[in-house]
């Protein structure tokens, strides 16, 4: 257990020594879609009944929470191959699953700190959405299983440039086509069958509904929390794939 | 005296590089071993083997008669590890730091205050305490990887090259500090490739030489191999050392090889010139 708090304690001492700045690169990309899409191209654009705002902020709150799960392959890989506390950690006496549950809820923790940016941002643009309990689960799963895809690519890739390959052909489309810009349902059947493979097409889902106070997608729930703890499995597993 | 390290036949393989040949050796409790040789000899490759960070191709290695590979948990908890590269936290404080170790290591909150504070005054880094690590020079972040490595009582400690690169004045600092850690009673394992290093504070030396162990014995013993003194002389071809078993043979030498106009020099034999005997080259 202590092996997991000091873990997690790590990435929680950097967050706070990085605080103001991190704060403020959280609030660039969300304002800057939410000025270009919602207040430049989509101020009067409607989806369903709503205003094309009220749809973009859970979408991007959808984006920003996996981006930043999903970042923190970036720090594993600055502690790996530069910092090199990876080392530290291997030649410690804990348990593999006590390594990856502090590294992903250090994904987690900078996905909430992200949304609650946005959703600072969103007052202060005058958007009234629900923010209850499946709201903020909907951030901690899709955070989490990215977080878990996060800590797996940083364990088995080997440099940094093959982990921009990573974010540049799979995260990257993924914050395009998964729900966040548009309705998925509004495509046709060929293109909306791949996208709703896709894990952020369900967390936007899910997290969209809540903002909307409609009851809980349980399909997208459910795929989440399987996706979340495979992923966790994948991040267990591939801990021993990083020692030579 | 208890056996705190036992290694038997130790071999790695990287692809089709062998980077160690099935070494073996012990250390007794309390003894300050070095492993000395080049760069690429296997002296990293062991220590990283024995502190679980690399998976061995064969061999077996034993803590206190226990096996460090069927039980990697109580081996990690009885050792200490100083790497080469300073793998500390930049941006965390210098008090942070050991506060991380000592929670990975599973210690409670109050012996961590308290062995971080008596560990920090032994180090002379108190002061800098609250100073984030990227601000301390380089001696004093080597001080802090060896304090850190201390935090949770190791009763065996790996020193991994623990001067490279320093300042000669910060090396003797540090080799004071190292001193000072064996007579509390620490198995120290120590590689360096510097041979003064390894001659003054090491108990018994090992050299590797291309993933062997080629001799190993007391500092002392493995230089009385060559004798007392050494004469090197100058020549068109390179530097060559005649070896003598006591100074005045040397002397003798010497006087005659200057009446016949060579460069000469007398010394005591040292550890360098031990490995060369041994490995035919130098460290």
């Amino acid at each position: 257990m202590r092996g997991f708090l000091a873990v997690y304690l790590r990435e929680l001492l950097i967050i706070w020594h990085r605080l103001p700045r991190m704060l403020l690169s959280f609030s660039v990309s969300p304002t800057l879609y939410l000025v270009a899409f919602g207040f430049g191209l989509g101020k009067n654009l409607t989806v369903g009944e709503r205003p094309y705002l009220e749809f973009l902020v859970p979408g991007v709150v959808a984006a920003s929470s996996m981006m930043q799960g999903f970042g923190i392959n970036v720090e594993i890989n600055v502690a790996r191959f530069y910092l090199r506390i990876f080392e530290e950690f291997q030649a410690a006496p804990i348990s593999n699953w006590s390594y990856v549950l502090g590294e992903i809820l250090g994904g987690v923790t900078r996905a909430f700190l992200s949304t609650f940016v946005i959703l600072a941002i969103t007052a202060l643009a005058g958007i009234h959405l629900h923010f209850g309990p499946v709201f903020f689960l909907g951030v901690f799963l899709n955070a989490f299983v990215f977080a878990s895809l996060g800590v797996t690519s940083a364990m088995l890739i080997r440099s940094h440039a093959d982990q921009a390959l990573v974010t540049n052909f799979i995260i990257t489309p993924m914050v395009f086509l998964g729900g966040t810009f548009f309705p998925v349902e509004g495509l046709p059947a060929w293109a909306r069958v791949p996208l709703k493979l896709l894990p952020l097409t369900h967390a936007s889902h899910l997290i969209r509904s809540a903002a909307y106070g409609k009851p809980v997608p349980m399909v997208s729930l459910l795929i989440l929390g399987a996706l979340a703890f495979g992923g966790f499995f994948l991040a267990y597993r591939s801990v021993d794939r990083a020692r030579d | 005296m208890a056996v705190a390290v036992r290694v038997e036949g130790l071999v790695k393989d990287y692809g089709k590089l062998r980077a160690l040949s099935g070494i073996s050796f012990e250390i007794p409790e309390g003894e300050l071993f070095a492993l000395l040789g080049p760069n690429g000899a296997g002296k990293t490759t062991t220590i990283r083997i024995l502190t679980g960070l690399t998976r061995p191709t064969a061999g077996r290695a034993f803590f206190f008669e226990r096996d460090i590979f069927s039980s990697p948990l109580y081996a990690k908890r009885l050792a200490g590890l100083v790497p080469q590269a300073t793998n500390l936290d930049l941006e965390l404080t210098v008090w942070e730091n050991l506060l991380i170790h000592g929670l990975l290591f599973g210690m409670d909150r109050r012996s961590i205050q308290m062995r971080a504070r008596e560990l920090l005054e032994f180090s002379g880094l108190w002061d800098r305490r609250n100073h984030k690590v990227k601000t301390l020079s380089g001696g004093m972040r080597r001080r802090l990887l060896i304090i850190r490595a201390l935090m949770h009582e190791p009763r065996i400690l790996f020193l991994d090259e623990p001067t490279v690169g320093l300042d000669p004045h910060i090396r003797r600092r540090l080799w004071g500090l190292i001193k000072q850690i064996q007579t509390r009673g620490t198995t120290i394992l120590l590689t360096t490739h510097y041979i003064e290093e390894a001659e003054f504070l090491a108990d018994r030396v090992a050299f590797l030489d291309r993933g062997r162990i080629v001799a190993l014995d007391t500092p002392q013993n493995l230089m009385t191999h060559l004798g007392e003194a050494a004469v090197d002389v100058v020549t068109p071809e390179g530097l060559k050392t005649k070896f003598f078993p006591n100074r005045e043979e040397a002397e003798r030498e010497a006087m005659k090889l200057s009446r016949a106009g060579e460069t000469v020099t007398i010394r005591r034999v040292n550890l360098e010139d031990a490995f060369l005997h041994f490995t035919g080259r130098k460290v």
